[in-house]
């Protein structure tokens, strides 16, 4: 089953009397469980195309579906909520509050859910979620007491403390060191595995794209066709349909 | 719903602490404006309380609690003699105000007479020579005497030849030269002076008060004036001087009515040789508790002398009432001058303070841009960041108001210790501090508040 489909995007910026196109009919599908890459030259409109993804920024015409819920007409305070329940963000400077605990950064999304958790249980889950990216020893510690790949494993813990199916990562070991980068992209590739996260790998280079099971490249606001050749280690991709064929359209959805 | 709602805000409080928190040194500072405003206010409020209430009394030693009781108008065969004329007010009305009229803080019968003061070689008509009792420094509050002591009621009672002088008394029968138990001739008796009073000045009317000569009333009464107004009020003056002028009966005044006092059987009279003396005095003078209490005291004055004097209802009174309504109206014009003032210089330091609280979280919205945009990202709607940094605001704001008080009132204590200025704990101030400072919140918080509210996640992600 798709978690995200996306039917030719369109994103055109209006900067005064210019209007600058930055995705030019973006059409692809991306499934329940996959471990994708999205890749490209800084300018191709990679990031545009994740902002859209994450539900951040809207395309100005297409249409999207996220876990099978057109989202297209969604006011900003639906986003809001489907940020907070669905997606999980991680982010190349890790973008930490400051002189707050790691224990009240993995807790901070759960403030915004509108179904509120009892105290003891947010702590708990969030005691847990750090257990699990290897941090239980440094729950009390802040931001500038820990390295570089321990604030990213704390971010991580920040995505996953809603359960969300979807979580993004957004050039995630771009300040790390690549010793570092590889226990995180492990631990990406853990959670794709056991928990079956679908994640999307935000990166303009090819050895994290490696990690992926699908690489999708985007070059000058296109999808270009990257349907097998790219593929790295394909092996238990569970759907070989390529997502992407950017001048035709798509098949029709179910 | 509702506790949700209550769970909702306790968690952004929550937060807002801990944002406070983040940034201690900031967060004292910028609430430094409140608390300096609030602190102003409190403290002024009670300074200027204190000194109100300090004003207050000093206008009210100028007479300003003062009621004056005056008799009612004697006429006779269509001709008027003038207020104060008839003679109705005795002393033992004096005495029953001041038993049975709580609002009544001291009265002081009167008994007016102007002649000569002769010492020596030297003479002078004084503007005032009041008979009267130790209670009348009491009621004008001139208790501190210059020199000596004052007369007692035993001095009243016996009606000695005893009496305190004015200051201008002094200077003109005495020069220099101390007066205290020396002896000056009234109407050829002779008055022991055993107090100086304390220098008074002029009063509202340009008189000089120092120019006065007290003594108990019933010598006055008595030795000097002979008869009340006896020069002014022919027909009562022939009246009393007509019945004897030591032991009046009532029937000279109240003719027709039924004798106030219970008339002695002669065996009654043979075995208590008491000599009835019914004297009346010119004027009254009360001193109400408070200058507020000015009316109350004229009711029961008013209710009393109805009951003593047996008016019935729709009688016209045998009395006046006067007090010093000018006196009164420029004191509290006075005091809500200042009251206004000083909120005046409060407000502007309130705003000050609020104008602080608005820039400092322009530039913490600005510094925190990138935490704004990851709570967008992670959920937070635009309404959810207006909340968080409003919350902070109004946080703030409350507890700058809280230190403010505290500052505040131990800063009027420390003006009080050390200064010896009045202060006066005014609860009106700290309740429209904390009012006032939590509306100082909202107000100036709102517009921080509403820009990071409006902030672009995308942007606010990137922003460097």
């Amino acid at each position: 089953m798709e978690l995200i489909k996306l039917e030719d995007i369109y994103k055109t910026y209006h900067l005064g009397e210019i209007d600058v196109p930055v995705l030019k009919g973006v059409s692809l599908s991306v499934a329940r469980g996959e471990m994708v890459a999205l890749m490209g030259a800084s300018g191709s409109g990679k990031t545009t195309l994740m902002n859209i993804l994450g539900c951040l920024d809207r395309a100005s015409t297409g249409r999207y579906w996220l876990d099978g819920q057109e989202i297209s007409g969604l006011s900003s305070d639906e986003l809001a909520n489907l940020r907070n329940q669905k997606i999980g963000f991680v982010f190349q400077t890790f973008n930490l509050l400051p002189r707050t605990s790691a224990l009240e950064n993995v807790m901070m999304p759960l403030s915004y859910t509108p179904q509120g958790l009892p105290a003891r249980e947010v702590r708990e889950r969030c005691a847990a979620l750090l257990q699990r990216v290897g941090l239980d020893d440094r729950m009390d510690h802040e931001p500038s007491q820990l390295s570089g790949g321990q604030q990213q494993r704390v971010a991580i813990a920040r995505a996953l403390v809603n359960r969300p199916p979807l979580l993004f990562a957004d050039e995630p070991t771009g300040n790390l060191d690549s010793r570092t980068s590889e226990e995180i992209l492990q631990m990406f590739g853990q959670l794709n595995a056991e928990e079956g996260i679908t994640i999307i790998l935000v990166t303009h280079d090819a050895g994290i794209a490696r990690h992926a099971q699908r690489v999708i490249h985007i070059h000058d606001g296109m999808i270009e066709d990257g349907t097998g050749a790219d593929e790295p280690q394909g092996a238990q991709a569970p759907r070989a349909a390529p997502g992407a064929q950017p001048p035709r359209r798509p098949e029709a959805s179910p | 719903m509702s506790w949700l709602g209550a769970k909702f805000h306790s968690r952004t409080l929550r937060t807002a602490f801990h944002a406070l928190r983040r940034n201690v040194m900031r967060s004292a500072l910028t609430t430094l404006g409140i608390i300096i405003g609030v602190a102003a206010v409190i403290a002024m409020m009670e300074i200027g309380n204190g000194s109100s209430k300090a004003i207050q009394k000093s206008i009210a030693s100028m007479g300003a609690d003062n009621v004056i009781v005056m008799p009612g108008t004697a006429a006779s065969g269509g001709v008027s003699f003038g207020g104060g004329s008839a003679m109705t007010l005795t002393p033992e009305d004096g005495d029953a105000i001041q038993r049975e009229c709580p609002a009544a803080r001291a009265v002081a019968p009167l008994a007016r007479a102007r002649t000569q003061v002769v010492y020596g070689n030297k003479n002078w008509v004084p503007l005032f020579i009041y008979g009267t009792s130790p209670s009348y420094l009491d009621v004008r509050d001139w208790s501190d005497l210059a020199e000596g002591d004052s007369f007692t009621d035993q001095d009243v009672r016996n009606a000695s030849k005893v009496c305190l002088l004015g200051q201008t008394l002094v200077r003109e029968l005495f020069g220099g030269a101390s007066p205290i138990g020396q002896e000056v001739r009234v109407k050829n008796v002779a008055f022991k002076v055993v107090g100086v009073l304390g220098p008074k000045g002029a009063n509202m009317m340009g008189m000089d008060q120092d120019d006065i000569l007290i003594a108990p009333w019933t010598t006055i009464k008595r030795r000097v004036a002979g008869s009340s107004l006896a020069n002014v009020n022919q027909s009562a003056g022939n009246a009393a001087a007509g019945a004897t002028p030591a032991v009046n009966t009532l029937s000279d005044i109240y003719p027709g009515q039924p004798s106030l006092y219970p008339i002695p059987s002669d065996v009654q009279a043979a075995d208590t040789p008491l000599p009835v003396r019914f004297q009346n005095v010119d004027t009254i003078m009360v001193a109400a508790q408070s200058p507020a209490e000015i009316p109350v005291a004229i009711r029961q004055i008013t209710q009393l002398l109805h009951e003593r004097h047996r008016i019935k209802p729709g009688e016209p009174d045998d009395f006046n009432i006067r007090d010093m309504t000018e006196m009164t109206r420029a004191m509290s014009s006075t005091t809500s001058l200042m009251t206004n003032l000083l909120l005046c210089v409060a407000l502007i330091s309130l705003v000050v303070g609020g104008v602080g609280i608005m820039n400092i979280m322009l530039v913490s919205v600005t510094e925190r841009t990138r935490e704004i945009g990851l709570r967008m990202a992670v959920g937070a709607r635009a309404r959810d960041i207006l909340r968080q940094f409003l919350v902070e605001a109004i946080v703030l704001c409350v507890l700058g108001g809280a230190l403010g008080i505290a500052f505040g009132r131990g800063g009027s204590l420390l003006v009080r210790a050390l200064l010896h200025w009045p202060t006066e704990l005014s609860v009106g101030a700290i309740f429209a501090a904390v009012i006032v400072s939590v509306s100082v919140g909202v107000i100036f918080g709102y517009y921080p508040a509403w820009k990071a509210s409006r902030l672009d996640p995308i942007e606010a992600l990137r922003y460097e």
